[in-house]
């Protein structure tokens, strides 16, 4: 059966993005950055799952303000990558599963999540920039990835807890799967950022801090955060982290953390990175 | 048609963070042309065609007066007041060539030195940016 082993979260900065394409990774302000990811690059290489769902928001690429799906899953073969007004990121063209997507929206929709199905769609940097932090440069990606992109533009964007609990479904759809995956869930986004208005640049250390350590002391505490906490204490964008929580109720609730990596400023962003594993290991028994 | 008739708690309480335009309903129905104009600009040929006439491209688009002044302008701030979202107009600002520091910058009213020595020196404090009704939090 299919199994989720591990959760990865990180920041999604578009300007990470640029400084890879233009080949700006040596200048003296990117290098603590990619820096910051040469363990998890490793520990990525020697734990390569099969497939990689991904939860990261749609930048207004693939949805506009005509259609503002709350969760979309791409069912797709592939999903090329968008032009955000610059051109198309000369990246891969990022290769689905759509076998194990159209399943698990088949489970979460008969669990009362009622997902988005997207069978063509394009992706951005939300994307691609969390597959570069972990997989490089590589002239193909080397997984399969399932893109569940998040309404967290428009309000209301959903709570941290429905993201939460459909992390739980995902589970359960994933561990009913009967062909043996290794499979990972990215969250992505966030930390504390605010790119509008009079008050960009908002950065909140002690929040990010205790939001990292909560995503093992205790979750359930992240699930309780309204979403006016997260404008006020981390930035207008920082509500992005509610996407995070996906990724940690995908996870079993006894977590291991593995990796953890936090930088100001990346471009407006604090820059948040963990990896965390499940600490049960053994194989389970597929869902009834 | 672009303010909530009726009181709305759960909006309501975002109005009282300072320097802030959440995108809601509203700002997303007032903005709603514009933001489809940024979208146009994701086609080559439309960005080609935007930067020979920027006037003529625009009367592609049902835009209000104020949004069209605030686009030629290049006044993201007044963008952002008649309904635009930061990543529509990022398709704007990427078709000029420049990048979220640059306008975040613009949006503080700082110079982009001085915007991105504050982000250097850890970014903005949120103490004292909380709350427009309690300005010590």
């Amino acid at each position: 059966m299919a199994r989720i082993v591990a959760g990865v979260t990180t920041s999604h900065v578009p300007a990470i993005g640029a400084a890879i394409d233009l080949n700006k990774k040596n200048e003296p302000y990117w290098v603590p950055i990619f820096k910051g990811f040469e363990f998890s690059k490793k520990w990525m290489a020697e734990n390569m799952p099969d497939v990689v769902i991904v939860v990261y928001n749609d930048h207004a690429s693939a949805f506009s303000v005509e259609l503002i799906p709350t969760f979309a899953i791409g069912c797709a073969e592939e999903f090329p990558p968008a032009d955000e007004g610059w051109g198309p990121r000369p990246v891969p063209v990022v290769k689905g599963h759509p076998d194990l997507a159209c399943h698990i929206a088949q489970s979460c929709i008969l669990d009362e999540f009622d997902l988005t199905i997207a069978n063509k769609m394009e992706v951005d940097h939300g994307l691609t920039i969390p597959l570069n932090l972990l997989f490089g440069e590589p002239k193909e990606w080397p997984v399969r990835v399932i893109p569940l992109a998040v309404n967290v533009i428009q309000y209301p964007p959903p709570t941290g807890k429905r993201c939460f609990d459909l992390g739980r479904a995902i589970r359960k759809a994933v561990e009913s799967w009967p062909e043996d995956l290794k499979v990972m869930v990215f969250g992505t986004g966030g930390m504390s950022h605010q790119l509008q208005g009079p008050r960009a640049g908002l950065i909140n250390k002690e929040w990010d801090t205790r939001f990292l350590d909560n995503l093992t002391k205790d979750p359930i505490a992240l699930t309780k955060i309204p979403h006016i906490e997260y404008v006020r204490e981390t930035g207008s964008e920082g509500i992005e982290m509610v996407m995070w929580l996906v990724m940690r109720g995908a996870l079993d609730d006894n977590v291991r953390e593995v990796y953890r990596f936090y930088h100001v400023p990346c471009s407006n962003t604090a820059l948040g990175h963990i990896i965390l594993e499940n600490v049960d290991k053994s194989p389970r028994k597929a869902a009834a | 048609m672009s303010e909530p008739r009726f009181k709305n708690d759960y909006l309501d309480q975002f109005e009282d963070v300072p320097g802030t335009t959440l995108f809601n309903a509203h700002r997303s129905r007032k903005g709603f042309h514009l933001n489809m104009f940024c979208m146009s600009l994701m086609k080559e040929e439309n960005r080609k065609a935007f930067k020979a006439n920027e006037e003529e491209y625009l009367k592609r688009f049902p835009l209000t007066e104020a949004q069209r002044q605030a686009v030629l302008k290049r006044d993201w701030n007044a963008m952002i007041a008649e309904g635009g979202n930061i990543y529509f107009l990022a398709k704007l600002f990427s078709t000029d060539g420049l990048s979220y520091q640059y306008v975040a910058a613009q949006m503080t009213g700082a110079s982009q030195e001085e915007y991105a020595r504050m982000m250097l020196e850890g970014g903005r404090s949120p103490k004292g940016n909380r709350s427009k009704s309690n300005p010590e939090l």
